[in-house]
């Protein structure tokens, strides 16, 4: 039934080729005839199945060490232990209030802008442990990019938003910027859309393209980790379904972290996912596997839309 | 009834009602004080009327109707007036200007309409305006040079004549003021720099021979100069009292006024439609851009307009970044607990303070010890004259600022608050830390709204008065702030304000009826100059809004 809304949604697409590619894309997933009624993408399908629970140290991004985490008094988080892959895009899915966004904003140290938060436990990024005293927050946070919710450009233009990362680090140099400048704004797939007016307010964008223009922001200051927490839900489809293809490629440099409402996209992108529910950390599988073979009654109840 | 009021409509009545109260109000004061402003440069006619005297005489007189009156008649006798042929209960009177200040008792005399038994308007009557002794109305019978009669009232072309000897005259006047203000000053200047030098040498103990013998050279040269200029001005003076007007006035007998005392005449009975509407520009270009005279009652208020423009953008400069940096705090930084919330309101409640209560801070606290201190370390050489120890534009600046700090703050703070925390995160997760956050995205985007607050302080700054009558404002500054000797500002000065100037001019004037036009002239000038600061100050901030227009959404 989701399948039917989703053809008709791209019946929109102007561009005959992306129109043929997508349609393309549905007809494989129907033709799969997967008995749940989410499909996964066969793209992430083809990957290898990672152990998720024994990790080598090479190939972990992240090491989240039983972290409990607290507004005031309300627990928020409990005891949350997982290992995020290199390269490749860990989706969290929960219904609302569940923790998903609290979890991915530790990850960048967000919730230190939260007088009441307080956090115990540990995340481990290189061995080394983020909520350290020693640790420099800025630093930490050019390593692990964010994109959030709505899109937040600066009111500045476009190539200003682009190298303002950059310019914070003292690059002056114009030249590094003009090429930084088209490196991120082709890796987000904004180039050929605005390379003709690079000085013009990042106002004068559409949603689908400040979106990407943040992206291709975060993604100019190289960093390791990319955070997406919910980065479609205030896009329409077609501006959804580009930042989608975006996101299966940007895990070739980065590890992709991302937080959705919508369990179809995390299907679509992920590589493996987790299920939160009330602040705590149900199951964690790779994707096939959590949307085919639950092992857990709760994520079998929330994926078939039972709650949630 | 009862349904017309369930409509709600009663209710945009009533506030459409207040709202159209208050337009009419600002509307009514604006136009009422821009009328009596503005009407007294437009040139009115002379009248030569002859008055019936109590002992059976006529009285020959010669002036502009200033203003009339309707009396009772029964408040007449007192004033001494024969009141035998009125009738009526009531009676109009004019206030008359008659000039000649040198020649009668006072310049503006009440004259009762019934008692005027002839009034004409000729044509040969002239308006001459004088540096000194205010207006001299008469007929101008003819131009001397060197005594001789050069030119008379029944050539042809006495006017232009006339004319051409009046411009010479003024033209001879400016150059001698150009040398006076400028070079001669100058010199001055230098010549009193020179001697605080010597006692700053004195002081320091290193006022050696040579110092002594170098300084005194100094002097002399200047002193050289200064001869020369003398002279010159001398001789601008001189070749200025060559030329005089033989004027028949209201007596009919011929007075003789010295042309280096004529600033314009004017012959408004013979003037059409446009020749007033171009003398009544002239004349309010005259007003904006003259000294004042005769005790602030004539000339110009330029002084008090730079004044009060200089003063209000120096506490701009002093406010604006004060403001913003306490509300960066308070917003920012300062953690959310009692002690902040309590500062919050402590600001806020500092806005309701009397403002004269500054004015005895500022008094106290920057003239006499901050001032005083200053004079201390770095003026020794000019005690015991206070050089920053004295009132002046700086200290009225800086007690204007604390004054004015509250609005920047409240409204800054409100800004800020306003700015999205989107944004705030998005340039922390790109590694920017909370201070280069501030300075790159929040205060950029916050700037309208510091601009809002500065909008507001300039309008409440510009029409303060009485604080700054205790920490810099004077009744006749002899020297502008900013001049042409080094350090060109002079922030030690006292200044004149327009504020004030309405006050000096409305309350401590020796010629109140003189004044009168003045003050609603000043009021209308300072209510123009305000809306002029604010105007460009909206214009800046609407640049600014449309700049960071996200804070829409």
């Amino acid at each position: 039934m989701c399948v039917t809304i989703y053809v008709k949604n791209t019946a929109h697409l102007s561009t005959k080729i992306e129109h043929e590619r997508i349609y393309k894309k549905d007809f494989d997933e129907l033709a799969k005839g997967s008995e749940f009624m989410i499909s996964v993408n066969p793209s992430t399908s083809n990957m290898e199945k990672l152990d998720l629970h024994n990790l080598p140290a090479e190939q972990t991004a992240l090491d989240i060490k039983n972290l409990d985490l607290y507004y005031g008094e309300d627990q928020a988080l409990h005891d949350i232990s997982m290992r995020i892959p290199k390269n490749r895009v860990t989706a969290f899915i929960g219904p609302s209030g569940c923790g998903k966004s609290t979890l991915l904003r530790c990850i960048n140290r967000m919730n230190d802008l939260v007088e009441i938060c307080r956090i115990d436990g540990e995340i481990e990024l290189h061995g080394q442990n983020i909520y350290d005293k020693n640790v420099d927050v800025a630093a930490l946070r050019r390593r692990v990019g964010m994109v959030f919710q709505r899109p937040n450009p600066f009111p500045k233009s476009i190539y200003e938003n682009v190298v303002y990362g950059l310019r914070l680090q003292g690059v002056k140099d114009k030249r590094v910027l003009d090429e930084a400048v088209e490196t991120s704004l082709r890796g987000a797939a904004l180039w050929d859309e605005v390379k003709d007016r690079l000085n013009a307010s990042a106002f004068s964008l559409s949603g689908g393209q400040q979106q990407r223009l943040v992206i291709a922001r975060s993604i100019a200051i190289e960093p390791e980790i990319l955070l997406l927490d919910e980065p479609t839900s205030a896009l329409d489809p077609i501006s959804t379904l580009t930042i989608e293809e975006l996101i299966t490629e940007l895990k070739e440099k980065f590890t992709v972290v991302i937080v959705t409402h919508n369990m179809q996209q995390a299907a679509r992108v992920s590589d493996q996912t987790a299920f939160l529910y009330m602040g705590k950390m149900i199951e964690y599988a790779d994707t096939d596997t959590l949307f085919t073979t639950p092992s857990e009654k709760q994520t079998e109840d929330y994926i078939t839309g039972r709650y949630g | 009834m009862k349904k017309w009021f369930r409509t709600g409509k009663p209710w945009i009545w009533l506030t459409a009602g207040s709202v159209s109260i208050s337009l009419i109000a600002v509307i009514g004061l604006v136009i009422m004080i821009g009328w009596r402003g503005l009407s007294f440069f437009w040139p009115s006619a002379i009248h030569e009327m002859d008055i019936k005297q109590a002992d059976g005489s006529t009285k020959h007189i010669i002036g502009e109707v200033y203003d009339s009156e309707v009396v009772p008649t029964t408040r007449l006798p007192q004033s001494m007036v024969d009141l035998a042929d009125i009738e009526s209960e009531t009676v109009t009177r004019y206030l008359m200007k008659i000039g000649n200040r040198e020649y009668v008792p006072l310049d503006f005399t009440w004259v009762l309409e019934s008692l005027v038994t002839e009034d004409t308007t000729p044509k040969d009557m002239a308006v001459i305006e004088r540096s000194k002794d205010g207006n001299f109305y008469g007929r101008i019978t003819a131009v001397t040079e060197n005594g001789e009669v050069v030119a008379k009232q029944s050539d042809e072309d006495f006017r232009k004549v006339m004319f051409e000897r009046v411009e010479r005259a003024v033209e001879l006047n400016e150059q001698a003021m150009g040398l006076q203000e400028g070079e001669i000053s100058s010199i001055n200047y230098q010549l009193n720099e020179l001697s605080l030098e010597r006692r700053r040498l004195e002081l320091q103990g290193e006022l050696t021979e040579q110092a002594i013998v170098d300084l005194q050279a100094q002097r002399e040269q200047l002193n050289a100069d200064y001869q020369v200029y003398e002279k010159e001005l001398f001789d601008l003076r001189e070749q200025a009292q060559r030329d005089a007007l033989i004027v028949k006035d209201f007596r009919g007998e011929d007075v003789k006024v010295p042309m280096y005392r004529v600033l314009d005449v004017n012959f408004p009975n013979d003037m059409g439609f446009f020749a007033k509407l171009g003398h009544f520009f002239q004349q309010i270009g005259k007003f904006v851009s003259d000294d004042p005279r005769e005790a602030n009652t004539e000339g110009g208020v330029f002084p008090a307009i730079f004044g009060t423009v200089f003063m209000v953008l120096l506490m701009s400069i002093i406010v604006t970044p004060f403001g913003v940096v306490a509300a960066v705090y308070l917003h920012e930084y300062a953690g959310k607990n009692p002690v902040t919330k309590l500062i919050r309101i402590a600001v806020i409640n500092l806005a309701g303070v009397p403002s004269i209560v500054y004015g005895v801070f500022g008094l106290g606290f920057f003239v006499y010890m901050v001032g005083g201190s200053l004079d201390q370390i770095f003026y020794p050489e000019a005690l015991p004259n206070p050089t920053f120890g004295t009132p002046g534009v700086l200290w009225s600046a800086v007690t204007l600022a604390i004054l004015t700090l509250p609005v920047v703050i409240v409204s800054t703070e409100e800004g800020l608050s306003r700015i999205p925390p989107s944004l705030r995160e998005g340039s922390l997760s790109l590694g920017a830390t909370k201070w280069e956050t501030i300075w790159r995205i929040i205060l950029p985007m916050a700037s309208p709204a510091i601009m809002t607050g500065l909008i507001l302080a300039v309008a409440r700054a510009a029409g303060e008065v009485a604080p700054l009558m205790l920490v810099g404002v004077v009744k006749s500054a002899p020297m502008l702030p900013v001049d042409g000797n080094f350090p060109y500002l002079h922030l030690d000065r006292k200044f004149m304000h327009l504020g004030f100037h309405i006050y000096d001019v409305g309350f401590q004037s020796p010629n109140v009826e003189a004044a009168r036009p003045l003050v609603y002239a000043t009021s209308f000038l300072l209510i123009t100059v305000i809306v002029g600061l604010n105007l460009t100050a909206i214009g800046v901030r609407n640049h600014l809004r449309e700049k960071y227009r996200s804070l829409e959404h």
